[in-house]
């Protein structure tokens, strides 16, 4: 047992290692578009794995992670943008004195963006984490529309629709994937914890979670809150990605983006939505394709049709959910043994012939 | 405020509130069936409108033609998106369900963006339905008159129809208890079709009524009314038909009047809703009219 173990462990630190000579290489070879679209697939790997912290693993159907990521984007651009530029950016209204001369590094500015973001998740949690199914569907979207409504409307503070500009660009791809591997372990260690099975229970059945003495609310707060916070980092790798933000982005359709990931992986397996995450994130891009016009040959024009990625995306999700409910993983993880296991049985098989 | 600022904001709130109140007893008779949130239901507001948009000017209907047709084509889609997104997953989750219902929403927005375009347009309002009404100081549109006349119709013949007719007494029974009527020989099936018929040409009704009082039509124009006639159905108890009327005024009364009485809080106007919303899950969830249950075991 311990000798499966340890060979686990080696091949841990081996895909990790693969995983860091990647990045080492593409830093420097691929090219900033093929750079840009696998941050990118980072970033929606945070954000659908906390979600499905939420949705798959305790059972909350939030619809809120747009509004969190939206105040993750902007307090992560606030504390880093330069005093020179908020100058220039505010003209409408003055940014209020406390946070003109501010001017963070990026690390310190992505956590405090993620545990801002958790406390209004805690503090939206509080009153929205009573109801359950659609009506806390219905609320935790209504919160995220209030977010992006303050953002709009608190001029001196985020400078309102026009939204925020010359943010600093991270274009490294040790920070986005770092992070995200980070997430992922830390997310992988709350499942497998006293926690995760709490949740898990939660999720199965909550009368009878609670008759096993799981404080049901607190255990709803916190994985909420610990999704919240995810978010947030998460939209402040965005505003570092895009170097400008504004209130538009994080409209509903941020959320089915992030809900598309999360069922087509599989409720309940972390695997399934980084699969998907990254799969979903290059998808878009290639589907670019249909939204241009397309000539056969010179004989055929097709004009192009603005939104029809979209469109896609959408009948996939419906044709996932009505006839393949489970998603790609399930609730199944990747995990060594069932590797393991397979060349085992492979070997046996190659002996005994 | 003078006298005439105030009567006008009180004919828009009717406007407005009966305009929620119309689209909210769709929503409520869905969810007082098969306890879903028809996340389609707001963009069915956009296809009605969209539809007699076009039988208006590219078809070159007649307005009351063009409207018919509207609500015909949007009631057998009502129909037709139940039979295909929701019937299968009726012993699923009811997260799946959501999900579906979600989907369904986002298809249909990304379809019109992509066959209509995703710029708004403007409604062309027949002369014969609009005019301008002046009373002493204050002047109105007839629609300020006519949508509450119509939603109380609509109203008064959705009510007769599950008080009194057999179907009415069906989907009740159904409401109540789902295997119960089937084993009644109720057939649930049917009756669940003819509830998405009701709500959805309530639906197209609003939407066209919606966009004659806004004159503008957009592929998104349905989510906000949307979500918000939802919230108007939660406030009056949700599954029931009073309820939804009372909360749709409640609803429209409130947000026109905040913004009279306080302009500065003008840009919040879409946040109300769901503070009203989240006030009325904490500290009543049955609603106005609904009665408190705790789910068992």
């Amino acid at each position: 047992m311990d000798d499966k173990k340890q060979i686990k462990f080696i091949l841990n630190i081996a895909v990790l290692a693969l995983i860091c000579v990647f990045l080492w290489w593409g830093n420097d070879n691929l090219s900033s578009f093929y750079i840009r679209i696998l941050n990118l697939s980072a970033i929606f790997v945070i954000l659908g794995i906390s979600m499905n912290l939420v949705l798959g693993f305790t059972g909350m159907f939030s619809l809120g992670h747009s509004g969190f990521m939206c105040i993750g984007a902007y307090v992560a651009s606030i504390l880093t943008m330069s005093p020179a530029s908020k100058e220039i950016i505010y003209f409408m209204e003055p940014i209020t004195p406390i946070l003109a001369q501010i001017q963070w590094p990026i690390f310190p500015a992505i956590i405090m963006a993620g545990v801002v973001a958790a406390l209004f998740g805690f503090l939206v949690g509080i009153p929205a984490l009573r109801l359950r199914d659609d009506y806390l569907a219905i609320a935790t979207l209504g919160f995220a529309e209030i977010i992006r409504i303050i953002v709009t409307n608190t001029i001196t503070i985020t400078n309102g629709a026009l939204g925020l500009k010359n943010i600093p660009s991270v274009k490294s791809m040790w920070v986005y994937w770092g992070i995200a591997i980070i997430t992922i372990i830390i997310l992988k260690k709350i499942v497998n914890s006293s926690w995760g099975y709490s949740f898990k229970a939660i999720r199965d059945n909550e009368i009878a979670a609670e008759a096993m003495g799981i404080n049901l609310f607190s255990h709803k707060l916190l994985s909420f809150s610990i999704g919240a916070f995810f978010a947030g980092i998460a939209g402040a790798l965005m505003a570092f990605l895009i170097t400008s933000v504004d209130p538009t982005m994080f409209r509903f359709t941020f959320t089915f983006q992030i809900l598309l990931i999360v069922v087509l992986g599989g409720m309940g397996s972390l695997t399934g939505s980084v699969i998907s995450a990254v799969a979903i994130t290059i998808l878009m891009e290639v589907l670019r394709v249909v939204e241009e016009p397309i000539n056969f040959f010179g004989l055929l024009q097709i004009p192009g049709l603005p939104g029809m990625r979209m469109v896609i995306f959408a009948l996939g999700l419906l044709l996932v959910i009505l006839y393949y409910r489970q998603g790609l993983m399930g609730t199944r993880e990747f995990n060594w043994d069932y590797i393991l296991n397979k060349i085992d049985s492979f070997r046996k098989r190659g002996a005994s012939m | 405020m003078s006298m005439d600022i105030f009567l006008q904001n009180v004919a828009n709130s009717i406007t407005l509130g009966s305009l929620y109140a119309l689209i909210a007893i769709g929503y409520t008779m869905v969810y007082g069936i098969i306890r879903l949130i028809n996340f389609a239901h707001a963009d069915l507001l956009m296809v009605a409108s969209y539809i007699a948009f076009y039988g208006i000017l590219v078809f070159t209907l007649p307005w009351y033609w063009a409207f018919i047709i509207a609500v015909v084509l949007t009631t057998i889609m009502g129909v037709s998106i139940e039979k295909v997104a929701y019937r299968p997953l009726r012993t699923a989750p009811r997260i799946s369900v959501l999900i579906s219902a979600i989907g369904v929403s986002f298809l249909l927005q990304n379809v019109a963006i992509v066959v209509i375009g995703a710029r708004p347009k403007p409604f062309p309002r027949p002369e014969q339905l609009v005019w301008n009404i002046n009373m002493g100081d204050i002047s109105f549109l007839s629609l300020t008159i006519l949508i509450p006349i119509v939603t109380f119709i609509l109203l008064l013949l959705v009510m007769f129809l599950v008080k009194k007719t057999k179907m009415g007494i069906a989907m009740r029974a159904v409401s109540r208890d789902f295997e119960t009527a089937s084993l009644m020989s109720v057939d649930v099936n049917k009756v669940i079709s003819t509830t998405f018929m009701i709500g959805s040409a309530l639906a197209g009704v609003g939407g066209i009524m919606w966009s004659m009082q806004y004159p503008q039509v957009d592929p998104l124009m349905g989510l906000f009314p949307g979500i918000k006639c939802f919230i108007a159905a939660v406030m009056g108890g949700i599954g029931s038909i009073p309820g939804a009327m009372i909360g749709g005024f409640v609803l429209g009364i409130c947000e026109i009047m905040i913004v009279a009485f306080l302009p500065a809080l003008s840009g919040y106007r879409d946040a109300f809703a769901f503070v009203i919303l989240i006030l009325i899950l904490l500290f009543r969830p049955g609603g106005i009219l609904g009665e408190n249950t705790v789910e068992k075991v």
